[in-house]
């Protein structure tokens, strides 16, 4: 008795040691909470991971966490939306190779009722001077993401500072906020892909687009190999490589909800 | 009102129809929390035992710590395993972080001072005269120490459930140190977590109802074991 059970004890430990120590090889990639939210990702990578024989490991936070992971040398290779911040991770020597992959526009948001009067309006930094102003509630991210980067960027170029009690911080990822702000009827800013992924969802109203100050480029980033020495580089230019060639820029042309698409890829023509 | 129920039949569907999704969540959930409480059991038994029977200096403040370690929030847990597996932190050249490996570091850390708090506890409430009269009768000490073992399974048995019941229904370890990877570090709990955020229940109640079965079976084993114990 004692024995097999001593036998099944060892037989489960051993079954979880094995299962802990994954047979292929891993590449891991942080990234927003928006790429990965609307399902791009699970619909570009399985291709590049057959290819490669290589398992894509994903962790989905904000922009300026993401980064932070890759400074400490925790992820392979970035995929994030907050140019200047991208810019300063290579200049820093943090990252290499840094390549546009694709865009797509933050939109605003807010209640049917539309307290601010905003829609119609084109300018985002009028309707953000708007809302603060009239102190009508907006929830932002609040968790130094690209989102919140973006929007960070716009209340100082309208001299607004974004506090009270009209100012939520959800400190949460971009479906989680734009859910909060929904129950909360307030005005929110969000990326587009997220927007119309969870449009059937939402109670609230697209009522500001189209700015040129909404434009919002994603790139992809992998940790120098000269800072890192654990580095995958060779794997991460692949997936580097994969995501700007033509097939997979394709594919995320042709990733579509309701018939929109969600991005737009740009490898090949910047559109800055 | 109607999202909920229809939350609730989709949940159905999915567990009845046996969701490779599903399956793999629960299955990443079982096999931490199996492990972790199996590490915090060779573990922390031993050190309960040696705590209860021992008279050492500075054995009260064990036992403060202990029972401090108890209710530690788990977030508290993970913030203190991230920095140290982290690569600019002292264990970085490990590797562990965002794997099963550092999930299970994190969850032994919490169900350890369940584990031996508790075996303390057990021991403690048992007849020290059990091993006196047994040396007595001719057995040697470890004959004697095996009795008292015997005579100590079922309480120790409810210390190991209730471990394991805190480290399976956990969120804050496995989000910071697993970080939620899709078929790997997806467990019962961060999965609930993002499925709300998106707005989409289903599958989060069909995990919920796996966390709640399993909490019930947990409390039901801890009380029997606890009666077989008086």
């Amino acid at each position: 008795m004692k024995k097999r059970l001593f036998l099944m004890v060892s037989m489960l430990c051993l079954g979880v040691v094995s299962n802990l120590r994954a047979e292929e090889v891993i590449l891991r990639l942080a990234t927003t909470t928006s790429t990965y939210e609307t399902g791009l990702l699970d619909h570009v990578f399985p291709p590049f991971e057959k290819k490669h024989n290589v398992k894509i490991h994903i962790i989905s936070v904000g922009t300026g966490k993401a980064i932070k992971i890759a400074e400490n040398g925790d992820v392979d290779i970035i995929l994030v939306h907050a140019r200047e911040a991208e810019d300063k991770f290579v200049a820093d020597g943090y990252g290499v190779n840094r390549r546009d992959v694709m865009y797509n526009d933050f939109v605003i948001l807010g209640p049917a009722a539309d307290p601010a009067g905003l829609a119609g309006t084109k300018d985002a930094k009028a309707a953000l001077a708007q809302i603060a102003d009239g102190k009508y509630t907006f929830v932002s991210r609040g968790d130094d993401s690209g989102t919140h980067k973006k929007e960070r960027s716009l209340w100082a170029k309208v001299k607004r500072i974004p506090a009270g009690d009209w100012y939520l911080e959800a400190g949460q990822g971009m479906s989680a906020t734009l859910r909060m702000a929904d129950e909360k009827s307030a005005y929110v800013m969000v990326d587009r892909a997220t927007y119309l992924f969870s449009k059937d969802k939402l109670r609230l109203k697209l009522l500001v687009e189209g700015d040129k100050n909404l434009f919002n480029p994603y790139g992809i980033i992998p940790i120098s190999p000269y800072k890192y020495k654990h580095a995958k580089y060779e794997l991460a230019m692949a997936l580097v490589a994969w995501m700007t060639s033509p097939e997979c820029q394709q594919m995320i042309a042709e990733y579509k909800k309701m018939g929109k698409p969600l991005y737009y890829p740009n490898a090949v023509n910047p559109t800055q | 009102m109607e999202y909920i129920t229809q939350g609730f039949a989709q949940a159905f569907r999915i567990i009845v129809s046996g969701d490779a999704e599903f399956l793999g969540i629960v299955g990443v959930s079982l096999l931490v929390a199996s492990f972790s409480t199996i590490l915090a059991t060779l573990t922390g038994v031993p050190v309960g035992v040696l705590v209860a029977h021992k008279h050492f200096r500075g054995r009260q403040a064990v036992l403060t710590l202990l029972n401090t370690l108890m209710s530690m929030p788990t977030v508290v847990v993970g913030l203190m395993v991230y920095s140290f597996l982290s690569r600019r932190g002292p264990l970085g050249e490990l590797g562990f972080l965002y794997t099963r490996t550092a999930i299970v570091i994190g969850q032994w850390i919490l169900a350890f001072p369940i584990i031996s708090g508790l075996t303390v506890a057990v021991v403690k409430g048992l007849d020290r005269r059990i091993h006196t009269t047994a040396l007595s009768l001719g057995a040697d000490s470890t004959q004697g120490f095996r009795m008292f073992l015997h005579e100590a399974r079922f309480g120790i048995l409810a210390a190991i459930v209730a471990g394991f019941g805190r480290v399976f229904a956990e969120v804050g370890v496995s989000m910071m140190l697993g970080g939620n990877i899709k078929g790997y570090t997806r467990t019962i709990t961060t999965a609930i977590a993002l499925e709300t955020s998106k707005g989409e229940f289903a599958l989060g109640i069909a995990l919920g109802l796996v966390l709640l079965t399993v909490a019930l079976g947990v409390n039901v084993l801890f009380g029997l074991f606890q009666r077989r114990t008086e």
